[in-house]
């Protein structure tokens, strides 16, 4: 018998299964996230390293990495951003569709790693809202899919009304986003 | 591999031929470095480039140096390969003034393009003669100049950095 | 007019396209606006700084060893070699001489990573031309050189390996175990490899005569590593200022004829296995050196054993001043270069006699390859662009810096 994914709790009969919406949609989505690799330095060849055959990305449903951002869920900043940079990472960020969801790999995306200086943004959260991050310089290819997984549960946890509520908007406000 | 030419040779063989213009010399080890004044640089590139026993014919390396105390504050650096004769040069040429310039080695050398343009960015030497003097790493809205020595190192515009834990 | 007139008619309209800086593939952050007529590329303006993290004003504000993390992060896809640079470097200026058997264990870990860049810098030419088998299987084998560089110091990609004056703990039997098992794995896979790309006759079509440069433009702009070989000069750093005792080994230096992608891709491949013939020398020459010796003895700049730190006053002095970075390093100008992955990488170190360098400079060949890169591309097509970008072996941490 093979496992791939547990069912909702919900009533089922013969034919029909009764459950909440909120929990199906959760389900679809988080096995189907589609990241966008925004791979910039020394993380970047640790996610090639996840993605290639040893740790193999794809079997968490990622199996068409998109660069181009309106086709993309999940944005993953891997590298260090400097000043010159933020601009387009926010441009990026701004293309994408909702529901959309950050991840920060690296001390560098997180919070400016060790790099504390004049010309490097320190941690992306000064220009883009991010869900998850991921600490290590680079982190271990199990701990980016460690965070991947933890992305997995925010989707699959995610009340439908969550992107058009006042609190979303509040927190889009904060980075003079609509 | 052994080089074909000593340090002795060629310091000989430049102050030969530009007799004060070269200023100084240091030879520990084992490249020689030689100061020299900074009008005359891309003579002696150009004399070093056509010299048949010579034939330095390969620019390695480009790039600035501040040292604020003293009266020619900025020092131009370049470092120079004769690949025949496997034979390494530095020489440096010592700069000053409110806007330090210097002569552009793109005439020679097609890499000091960008190396300058890096120097420039870095230190603000203006190289006269530069195709396209421009800002290259940093952002070009940038108006002071990062590798000087009066630059701080971090962001002046942090907000979360207490001092009280970093011992300030 | 009508459409025969508009199509003969002498005025072209080019085009501007934006490639980057966010690349699909992982490049790296670097920016070429080009104008293209059609296909074909008239011109091309390149933009760096994406990734300007401002190693050298840092390296001013940090200690000798404080420095070797960022070393680290210039060509990171072998950043041991970037180490033992630096380290080598420091110890030009200490005058510090480190034993036979640390300059052979130098040498395996430096060739390692220089396997470990060449293997991503052709497996991702062979993903840019659409051979995304080759990648896969390769990187299963990087794993391993992954493992062995683990072993060694703890760390997989950026590895702030050995220490000034030799390596941090001797290497124990697995390191060696590991170290064969490679040695007879990898050879088999690198042949298959090869049997994908030399002759195939799509990737042969799509690289022979792209992104050409002769070799008095390559020397020129300042080319150097398997770049100014496939043009056709043997100028190999290892070869020609030897570090490290590598003139004690017997190797080739591959050399390509015309400085095309295929060129470079055949001289990348030869190099792998001229990394695997003077691993196997450096491995025979370890093992006739005494097993204990691991590093220089250099007690005011290599920590003493803990052993000592607790019974003697020196030991515990000198303990105190490395960890908190208070040794001052003798006033001196070096210059040293290393053959690394793409090329030759200087370190220019102006030491005043304080604790932290008084100027740092690091001489990247990744700058120096973008920097010719419009002109090899201009007038070839775009997709012949992609292939020359991914045959250079641009880093985007070495390229900023």
């Amino acid at each position: 018998m093979v496992n791939i994914e547990k069912a909702p709790e919900g009533i089922e009969g013969p034919g029909f299964m009764a459950t909440n919406l909120d929990q199906v949609i959760g389900l679809a989505r988080k096995n189907s996230l589609w990241p966008l690799p925004f791979a910039t330095s020394c993380c970047g060849i640790e996610f090639m390293a996840t993605m290639a055959s040893t740790y193999d990305f794809s079997r968490f449903g990622s199996e068409r990495p998109s660069f181009s951002p309106r086709q993309a869920d999940l944005l993953m900043v891997m590298g260090t951003i400097a000043k010159k940079m933020a601009p387009v990472l926010r441009q990026v960020y701004e293309q994408m569709a909702e529901p959309k969801w950050v991840i920060a790999v690296g001390a560098c995306a997180s919070s400016g790693g060790i790099f504390d200086t004049y010309s490097v943004l320190q941690g992306i959260d000064e220009v883009i809202p991010v869900d998850v991050y991921v600490p290590g310089c680079p982190p271990r290819p199990e701990q980016i899919i460690d965070g991947f997984l933890r992305i997995q549960d925010l989707a699959a946890n995610e009340p439908l009304t969550r992107r058009s509520s006042e609190e979303y908007k509040r927190l889009l406000a904060k980075y003079d986003m609509k | 591999m052994e080089s074909t030419i000593t340090n002795e040779v060629f310091l000989q063989k430049l102050t030969d031929k530009f007799g004060d213009a070269i200023i100084s010399s240091v030879d520990d080890y084992g490249m020689l470095t030689v100061t020299a004044d900074s009008s005359k640089n891309i003579e002696i590139l150009n004399y070093l480039y056509d010299e048949p026993s010579l034939q330095v014919q390969f620019m390695t390396d480009l790039t600035g140096v501040h040292y604020p105390e003293q009266e020619l504050a900025f020092c131009v650096v370049y470092h120079l390969h004769s690949l025949v004769n496997n034979y390494r040069v530095r020489f440096k040429f010592f700069i000053g003034g409110e806007i330090p310039t210097i002569a552009s080695a793109t005439s020679v050398y097609a890499t000091a393009n960008w190396m300058e343009r890096e120097t420039y960015d870095f230190f603000g030497i203006i190289f006269e003669g530069h195709p396209d003097l421009r800002r290259i790493l940093n952002v070009d809205e940038m108006v002071a100049f990062p590798l000087r020595k009066e630059f701080p190192l971090e962001d002046p515009n942090r907000i979360d950095k207490k001092d009280y834990y970093f011992g300030r | 007019m009508s459409h025969i007139e508009l199509a003969n008619s002498e005025v072209k309209e080019t085009t501007t396209l934006n490639l980057g800086p966010t690349h699909p593939a992982t490049h790296g952050v670097f920016q070429n606006v080009l104008e293209v007529d059609g296909e074909r590329i008239m011109s091309a303006e390149p933009t760096i700084g994406y990734i300007h993290r401002a190693f050298e004003k840092l390296a001013e504000h940090r200690p000798f060893y404080q420095i070797t993390p960022i070393t680290d992060r210039l060509n990171y896809c072998s950043s041991p070699i970037n180490n033992l640079g630096w380290h080598m470097t420091v110890e030009k200026l200490l005058k510090l001489q480190t034993p036979k058997r640390v300059d052979y264990m130098r040498i395996v870990v430096m060739e390692l990573a220089r396997i470990s860049d060449h293997l991503i810098c052709n497996s991702i030419l062979g993903v840019d031309t659409g051979a995304f088998t080759g990648f896969l299987y390769v990187f299963q084998q990087r794993e391993k050189i992954y493992d062995i560089f683990e072993e060694i110091c703890g760390a997989r990609l950026t590895t702030n390996i050995g220490r000034i004056g030799g390596f941090e703990r001797n290497w124990n039997e697995n390191v060696f175990k590991k170290l064969d098992q490679f040695m007879i794995e990898f050879p088999k896979v690198w042949k298959e490899f090869e049997g994908l790309f030399n002759r195939s006759r799509i990737f042969m079509d799509r690289t022979i005569g792209t992104g050409p440069i002769s070799a008095e433009r390559a020397l020129n702009y300042g080319f150097t590593g398997p770049n100014l070989r496939a043009a056709g000069v043997d100028y190999d750093v290892r070869v020609h200022t030897p570090y490290s005792s590598y003139e004690e080994f017997e190797f080739d230096i591959p050399v390509g004829q015309h400085g095309d992608t295929y060129d470079r891709f055949m001289v990348i491949n030869g190099e792998v296995w001229e990394s695997l013939k003077i691993i196997e020398q450096a491995i025979d020459k370890i093992k006739k050196e005494p097993a204990d010796i691991y590093h220089a003895e250099a007690s005011h700049v290599y920590l003493p054993k803990k052993k000592e730190v607790y019974t003697s006053m020196e030991a515990l002095i000198y303990h105190f001043k490395i960890i908190m970075g208070e040794i001052n390093a003798p006033a001196g100008e070096i210059y040293h270069a290393v053959e690394g992955g793409n090329g030759e990488l200087g370190f220019y170190l102006i030491s005043d006699g304080g604790r932290t360098p008084y100027r740092l400079h690091f001489r990247r060949p990744s700058f120096i390859y973008y920097q010719a890169y419009p002109e090899m591309i201009k007038g070839g097509l775009i997709s012949d662009a992609i292939v020359t970008m991914s045959s250079l072996n641009v880093i985007a941490g070495e390229l900023d810096a």
